[in-house]
């Protein structure tokens, strides 16, 4: 999937400045963006999933750029599949209905279309006893799990995912990023922002690292993290390692 | 000693075993009785219900009357307060200053004064002469206000992250409110709705003031002929209880219905 964006900026006023000016083209199957907090790696993703404007410059997504007026912003959003860090899930339905209403709504499937391919994910993503349930009633390991079936259901041509584990305790994380594994080994291209940096390193093929707003560093995630350029990203690693217990 | 705990405590749980729940409302009822027929005692009055038999047509009316005032103030206080909260979000300042400024006013002043400067003032100079009517919209002015404030309140509560969801699946705005914002509004509105409507129904007494001929009045004007008072009133009460209580059970039902929100 080819990603462009060509002096991409994002202030929110003169002081707030998001995203400095950012020029960037490749073609990823699997990119993870890592970087401090505050750093604009989330800014950046829902600019990609047309949730944001950006302030100014050019975005496109395989091909299509990003349009600016709403109703192709929606159309745009139809072909992606976003997953938030939490409460993303919509809070009064099932697990079954977060699935079935979009694609029944949005993506014109039938009832029995929708209901069988939600009961097909949440069967592969070991949720098959637990359709029924709310949100609430589910860990946030399972609440991740449907909010990642929920956002590839409609065979999406690229999945966003903003630090979909950050939330969770770490007995929920590697359950959420083996579904996220199992998805890039069927050849889902995906974007994820995260912390989990042996996911970072072992599981996508590109690494972003982006510091105050600035792209810093762009390159194969197997020699971005043994071989760091600025002093940002290595300082960055070097504190993840600090309380690594196999160091 | 287990045997106390388990009758007279609110158990592990946070609730109560039934025998104990059963035993202590007996207690308590037998209490109020108690209090209430050693006071009318004191001050020598035997009651004497025998008498309400040759007025229960006027009564029923007048129990009707309260009725169909509420539901009709509950639909009408429904939509003042519906347009009220979303008038006091607009961002036209004129809209936004008028609603504001209406639900403090009548939050901030007593029903009855409300009910004589609407009637005697407002309703003299427009010419609502009928009194059924400005009862219903003298207490659904007062009740929408209070309802706004349900409202706007569930309106501030919805999640951020639940409507940004709404965008990323790619909905609509027709869609999102139609699938996120309402039913999620319903839900958190419902049970305080249903609870305010218990309001509407005794606030509705008051409406006896400009002579509104519904249950209160009606009691009024009995105990006016034959001065039995307290058979009167307890009456009435009991009858406020047989339209409240029900409705104070549904509100509890429903809350339980959506707890999936909090």
């Amino acid at each position: 999937m080819k990603i462009e964006f060509q002096g991409l900026t994002k202030q929110y006023d003169q002081e707030h400045v998001v995203l400095k000016p950012m020029d960037f083209s490749d073609d990823i199957h699997t990119l993870a963006i890592i970087g401090p907090s505050g750093g604009g790696k989330s800014t950046l993703l829902r600019i990609l999933g047309g949730l944001l404007l950006p302030t100014s410059g050019q975005v496109s997504v395989g091909g299509e750029e990003l349009p600016t007026d709403e109703r192709a912003l929606q159309k745009y959003r139809q072909g992606l599949g976003f997953v938030f860090q939490q409460g993303g899930l919509f809070r009064h339905l099932s697990a079954m209905e977060n699935i079935t209403l979009p694609l029944e709504q949005v993506h014109g499937y039938t009832k029995q279309e929708a209901a069988r391919r939600a009961e097909e994910l949440l069967e592969r993503f070991g949720l098959g006893a637990d359709g029924r349930k709310k949100p609430s009633e589910l860990s946030g390991g399972q609440q991740q799990r449907v909010a990642i079936a929920r956002a590839v259901a409609a065979r999406p041509r690229l999945l966003l995912l903003d630090e979909p584990t950050s939330a969770l305790d770490p007995e929920y994380t590697n359950e959420v990023l083996d579904v996220i594994h199992e998805l890039k080994n069927e050849g889902m291209d995906f974007v994820i922002v995260t912390h989990e940096m042996g996911f970072a390193r072992h599981a996508c093929e590109k690494v972003a690292f982006l510091c105050e707003g600035s792209l810093l560093e762009y390159g194969d995630s197997a020699s971005l993290f043994v071989h760091p350029k600025t002093r940002q990203l290595e300082r960055f690693l070097s504190r993840l390692l600090e309380w690594n217990v196999s160091e | 000693m287990k045997l106390r705990r388990k009758l007279f405590f609110v158990q592990e749980n946070g609730k109560a075993n039934r025998l104990g729940a059963c035993l202590n409302f007996v207690l308590v009822m037998g209490l109020f009785v108690a209090v209430f027929w050693l006071s009318l005692g004191a001050i020598n009055v035997h009651l004497e219900f025998g008498f309400l038999g040759r007025f229960w047509l006027r009564i029923w009316d007048g129990f009707w009357m309260t009725i169909e005032i509420s539901a009709a103030s509950l639909i009408l206080s429904l939509l003042i307060g519906i347009l009220s909260a979303a008038g006091c979000g607009s961002p036209l300042l004129f809209v936004r200053y008028f609603f504001r400024i209406y639900v403090k006013f009548i939050r901030g002043t007593p029903l009855i004064m409300q009910i004589y400067l609407f009637f005697y003032i407002v309703g003299t100079a427009w010419g609502v002469e009928n009194r059924f009517a400005a009862g219903v919209i003298i207490l659904s002015t007062f009740e929408g206000a209070y309802i706004s404030e349900i409202i706007r309140g569930s309106l501030l509560s919805l999640e951020e992250s639940q409507l940004e969801a709404a965008r990323a699946v790619g909905f609509t705005r027709r869609q999102t409110l139609r699938y996120v914002i309402l039913p999620q509004l319903v839900a958190r509105t419902l049970p305080a709705l249903t609870g305010q409507f218990a309001s509407i129904i005794k606030d509705s007494s008051l409406l006896s003031m400009i002579a509104v001929i519904e249950l209160t009045q009606t009691i009024r004007e009995i105990t006016a002929v034959n001065f039995r008072m307290f058979e009167c009133y307890l009456l009435l009460g009991m009858l406020y209880l047989c339209l409240t209580l029900p409705i104070s059970f549904v509100s509890k039902w429903l809350e339980r219905r959506f707890q999936y929100e909090n």
